[in-house]
C-alpha cells in the first residue's frame, strides 16, 4: 500500500472504533469530554481519510481550463427582444386601464390590511413608561419582603428595594444608601426625601436600562457595569462619568412612626433610558 | 445500471444537452482562502443538525417553577421553565450538553468564517461587476447570523443574556417618534415582558434560519452560476476558468472539509466549555453580571455604546434618546455602506468593467488600506467592548483605558490606512511577492562531467554549470 493510501486506511478505520465507541460511551453516560473527543474522532477520521484521497491519490486529476460562458453577454438584439416581451406584456395589461388601476388599489388596500396584525403583538404604551409602583405611603422592602427601617443600614451600605407587594418588579427597583447626612448636597424638596442620609435613586441606568450594580462607598458613587455610566449619589444621582446623559430619579422618601421607610410618591421623573415621548 | 437509468432520467427531463454531464465537469478553482466560504457553510450545516436535536427539549416558555434538578447550587430557586429546560439539557439530557455546546461554537464559528470570507472577497476585488449581488446577499447573510446568534445567546433566559436583550430593548425604544411603540411591539410590552422568549424562539428556529437558507441558496447558485473569481494561472484568457472537476476531486475534498469542520466543532463542544448559564444564574431583572461581555460579534456594538459621549438631543419637545446614534444609526451606516461598497468602489474608480481575475490586495492601495484601516476599527471598537476585563488585566482605571481608546480609535485607522498603503504601493512598484515561494532548481550530472542546472517550474535545462567542487553538490 502507498503511505497515503495507508493514511486515508487508518483514518477510516479510527472513524469506525470512534463512532462504535460512542455507543458504549452514550450507554455509559460518560459526560461531554468522552463525546466530543470521540465524535470529533469519528467525523475527523472521515474527513482526514477524504482529504488525503482526494489530494494525494487523486494526482491524475488535472486541473481543467474552461471558457465562464454564463458570464459572456448575450446580443443586442437578444436584449432587446426580452424587454420587448416584457413590455408588451405590461401593454396588454395597461389596455384595461380601469381593471389594471383597480388592482394596484385592491393590492395595496390588501398590503394594508396585512399590517393590520401587527397591532396584535403588544399592548399601546400609554404613559406606563412614565410612572412605576410607587405609591404614597409604599413600604419598602427587600427581594424577599422584608420591611426596610431607618436602622436596618449603616453609615456607607446600601440594599435593593421595592414597593411592598411587588417585589421584584423591573421598573420600580430602587437602590436605598445611607451616607453622612450632612454629606448630602440636594435641592430643599429632594432633602426632605432623604432623611437621616437614606436617599433613594432608580436602579435603572438612564443609558441603556442596566441595574446598577456597583457602589463605590469611597467616592459615593454608583457605576452600571455594561457601559461604566458613573452618577454621584451625594449630588442628586448626576451623572460625572460615562454614558448616561440624565440624573437617577430619587425615590423621595421618609421614616414612618414605627421605623419603617416608605416612600411618599412616585419617582419624580421617568425611570430608565430616554426615550421620544420623555419630553 | 441505476447510474445510467439516473442519467437518462434526469437528461430527459431536465436539459436537451446533457445537464449532469456538465455540471459534475464544472471546475472550481483552487486557493486555500476560498475555504473560509466553505467553512461558514458547514458551519450552517452543524447548526442545523444541533439545533434540531435542541430544540426538541428546550421549553421556550418564561413561566415560574422552582428548580429540582441535579445541579446542587441552583436547587431551590426560582427559574423559568426556559432556563430549567436548559440546564436539563445541559445536565441531564444524554449528550445534551455536547449538543449545546457545539452549538454555541458552531455559532460562533460560521459569524467568524463569514467574517474572514468577507474580508477575503473584500481585498481580493472578488465582488466587482457581475458579483455584487453575491455580495450584497453575502453581507445579508453576516447580519442575518449575528441576528440568529443574538437571539439564540437569549433564549436560555439567564442573567448575561437578559442584560443584552434589556440593552436591545433600551435602544429600540431610542427610536425617534415611533420607539416606544415599536419596543412595546416588538417586546410585547414594557421590558421584561411575558411573550419575550417565545418570540426569541419563532425567530431563532423559524424566521431567522428560513432567510439564512434562503440567502445562501441564493448566494451558492450564483457562485456556481457566474464561476469563482481567481487568480488567473499564467496563459489562460480572464473569460476562463481553471481548476478541480467537481467530481470526483473537489466533490471529495470539499465533503472532507465538512467533517473536518465538524470534528473540530464537536472537539471543541465536548472539550471547551461555553456559556455556562449555571454560572451565571436564572434572570432577574434586578441584578447584572460584571464583568459582563456578549459573544465576540457583538463585541463592537458595545464597544460603540461603552465610548460614545453621553449626549442628548432635543427636537420639538421631544427627546432623541441616547442610544439612537450609537446603537442604531452607526451600525445602520456601517452595513449599509458595506453592501454598497461594489457601487461606491466602481463609481469612485470609475470602473464599470467586468471582472473575473482575483486581484492581490497590493494591486489596488487604497482598497487594502481602507480594508486594512476598517479592521483595525473593528479590533478596537472590540477591545472598548471588553473594557472592564481589559482595565483589570492592564491594571489600570476603565475611566484612563477609555480616554486612550477613544484616541486610538481615530489615530490608529488613519496610521494604519497609510502603512498599508505605502507598502501595498511599495510592492506593487517592486513587482515582488512578499513570501516568494521557493523554487526548486534540480542539479543533473551531465556526460561531460559538468551539471545541468534546470528549474522545475518548467524552465527546462539551463545552462550547463561548470563541474567544480565549490558549488556543485558532490565534494
Amino acid at each position: 500500500m502507498k503511505r497515503p493510501e495507508r493514511i486515508a486506511a487508518t483514518a477510516f478505520v479510527v472513524a469506525i472504533a470512534a463512532a462504535l465507541a460512542l455507543f458504549v460511551v452514550y450507554v455509559r453516560g460518560d459526560g461531554p469530554q468522552a463525546e466530543g473527543v470521540l465524535l470529533a474522532l469519528a467525523l475527523g477520521g472521515v474527513g482526514v481519510g477524504l482529504l488525503v484521497w482526494a489530494t494525494r491519490l487523486m494526482p491524475h486529476i488535472r486541473d481543467e481550463t474552461h471558457p465562464r460562458k454564463a458570464t459572456v453577454p448575450t446580443t443586442e438584439a437578444e436584449r432587446d427582444s426580452a424587454v420587448e416581451t416584457v413590455e408588451a406584456g405590461v401593454e396588454e395589461i395597461k389596455r384595461r386601464r380601469f381593471l389594471s388601476r383597480l388592482l394596484v388599489g385592491a393590492a395595496g388596500a390588501l398590503g394594508l390590511a396585512a399590517l393590520i396584525p401587527i397591532r396584535s403583538l403588544g399592548r399601546s404604551p400609554g404613559d406606563s413608561l412614565l410612572h412605576t409602583k410607587w405609591t404614597p405611603g409604599a413600604k419598602l422592602v427587600t427581594i424577599d419582603g422584608t420591611p426596610v427601617t431607618a436602622s436596618t443600614l449603616e453609615i456607607g451600605s446600601f440594599t435593593t428595594v421595592f414597593p411592598e407587594g411587588h417585589e421584584g418588579s423591573a421598573d420600580s427597583q430602587a437602590v436605598l444608601i445611607r451616607v453622612e447626612p450632612g454629606q448630602l448636597q440636594l435641592a430643599e424638596a429632594a432633602m426632605a426625601g432623604a432623611p437621616d442620609g437614606l436617599v433613594a435613586y432608580s436602579k435603572i441606568c438612564t443609558h441603556a436600562g442596566c441595574p446598577l450594580g456597583l457602589y463605590l462607598a469611597a467616592t459615593h458613587e454608583l457605576r452600571c457595569p455594561c457601559h461604566q455610566s458613573t452618577f454621584d449619589v451625594l449630588n442628586g444621582a448626576k451623572p460625572v462619568y460615562g454614558p448616561a446623559p440624565r440624573p437617577l430619579p430619587q425615590l423621595p422618601i421618609e421614616i414612618a412612626e414605627d421605623g419603617v421607610l416608605i416612600a411618599t410618591g412616585d419617582f419624580p421623573a421617568p425611570v430608565g433610558p430616554s426615550f421620544w415621548e420623555l419630553g | 445500471m441505476i447510474v445510467r437509468r439516473l442519467v437518462d432520467g434526469v437528461d430527459e427531463r431536465l436539459d436537451g444537452t446533457s445537464f449532469i454531464k456538465r455540471n459534475l465537469r464544472k471546475v472550481f478553482p483552487d486557493h486555500w482562502s476560498f475555504m473560509l466560504g466553505e467553512l461558514a457553510l458547514y458551519s450552517f450545516v452543524m447548526l442545523l443538525l444541533t439545533g434540531t436535536f435542541l430544540s426538541l427539549f428546550f421549553v421556550a416558555s418564561p413561566a415560574e417553577t422552582v428548580y429540582r434538578g441535579p445541579y446542587l447550587p441552583l436547587q431551590g430557586r426560582d427559574v423559568s421553565l426556559a432556563y430549567e429546560s436548559v440546564l436539563r439539557i445541559s445536565f441531564e439530557v444524554r449528550a445534551g450538553l455536547v449538543m449545546r455546546q457545539t452549538h454555541h461554537w458552531a455559532a460562533l464559528v460560521f459569524v467568524a468564517s463569514m467574517a474572514a470570507h468577507l474580508v477575503r472577497v473584500f481585498f481580493t476585488g472578488a465582488f466587482r461587476r457581475p458579483r455584487e449581488l453575491s455580495w450584497i446577499i453575502g453581507v445579508t447573510l453576516l447580519v442575518l447570523g449575528i441576528g440568529a446568534g443574538f437571539t439564540g445567546y437569549s433564549l436560555p433566559d439567564d442573567l448575561l443574556s437578559g442584560t443584552g436583550l434589556r440593552i436591545i430593548y433600551s435602544a429600540v425604544l431610542s427610536i425617534p417618534v415611533i420607539g416606544t411603540w415599536l419596543a412595546y411591539l416588538f417586546f410585547g410590552g414594557e421590558f421584561p415582558s411575558a411573550e419575550l422568549i417565545p418570540r426569541l424562539f419563532v425567530m431563532h428556529i423559524l424566521l431567522i434560519p428560513a432567510l439564512i437558507t434562503l440567502a445562501l441558496s441564493a448566494h451558492l447558485a450564483l457562485v456556481w452560476h457566474q464561476t469563482h473569481t481567481q487568480f488567473r494561472p499564467t496563459g489562460t484568457p480572464e473569460e476562463s476558468v481553471t481548476g478541480t472537476p467537481v467530481w470526483p476531486k473537489f466533490a471529495l475534498k470539499s465533503v472532507g472539509l465538512a467533517f473536518m469542520t465538524f470534528a473540530v466543532l464537536t472537539g471543541l463542544g465536548g472539550l471547551v466549555q461555553i456559556n455556562p448559564v449555571w454560572l451565571y444564574g436564572p434572570f432577574v431583572p434586578y441584578s447584572a453580571p460584571s464583568p459582563a461581555q456578549p459573544d465576540f460579534y457583538a463585541g463592537w456594538l458595545e464597544g460603540i455604546l461603552r465610548l460614545w459621549p453621553n449626549w442628548e438631543f432635543h427636537l420639538f419637545g421631544h427627546t432623541i434618546g441616547e442610544l439612537f446614534l450609537p446603537a442604531v444609526v452607526i451600525p445602520g451606516i456601517i452595513f449599509t455602506a458595506l453592501a454598497l461598497w461594489p457601487f461606491i468602489e466602481a463609481r469612485a474608480a470609475r470602473d464599470t468593467a467586468m471582472h473575473h481575475d482575483a486581484q492581490r490586495p497590493r494591486d489596488v492601495p487604497v482598497r487594502a488600506g481602507i480594508g486594512a484601516a476598517g479592521i483595525a476599527f473593528f479590533v478596537l471598537l472590540m477591545l472598548a467592548g471588553s473594557n472592564d476585563v481589559l482595565a483589570k488585566y492592564l491594571q489600570v482605571e476603565v475611566d484612563t483605558l477609555n480616554g486612550v481608546l477613544k484616541v486610538l480609535l481615530f489615530v490608529v485607522p488613519v496610521l494604519v490606512f497609510a502603512i498599508t498603503w505605502w507598502i501595498c504601493r511599495d510592492l506593487r512598484a517592486r513587482g515582488t511577492a512578499p513570501i516568494a515561494r521557493p523554487s526548486r532548481v534540480e542539479f543533473r550530472r551531465n556526460a561531460a562531467g559538468g551539471f545541468n542546472e534546470s528549474h522545475a517550474d518548467g524552465g527546462g535545462p539551463g545552462e550547463p554549470v561548470a563541474a567544480t567542487p565549490s558549488d556543485g553538490e558532490e565534494p
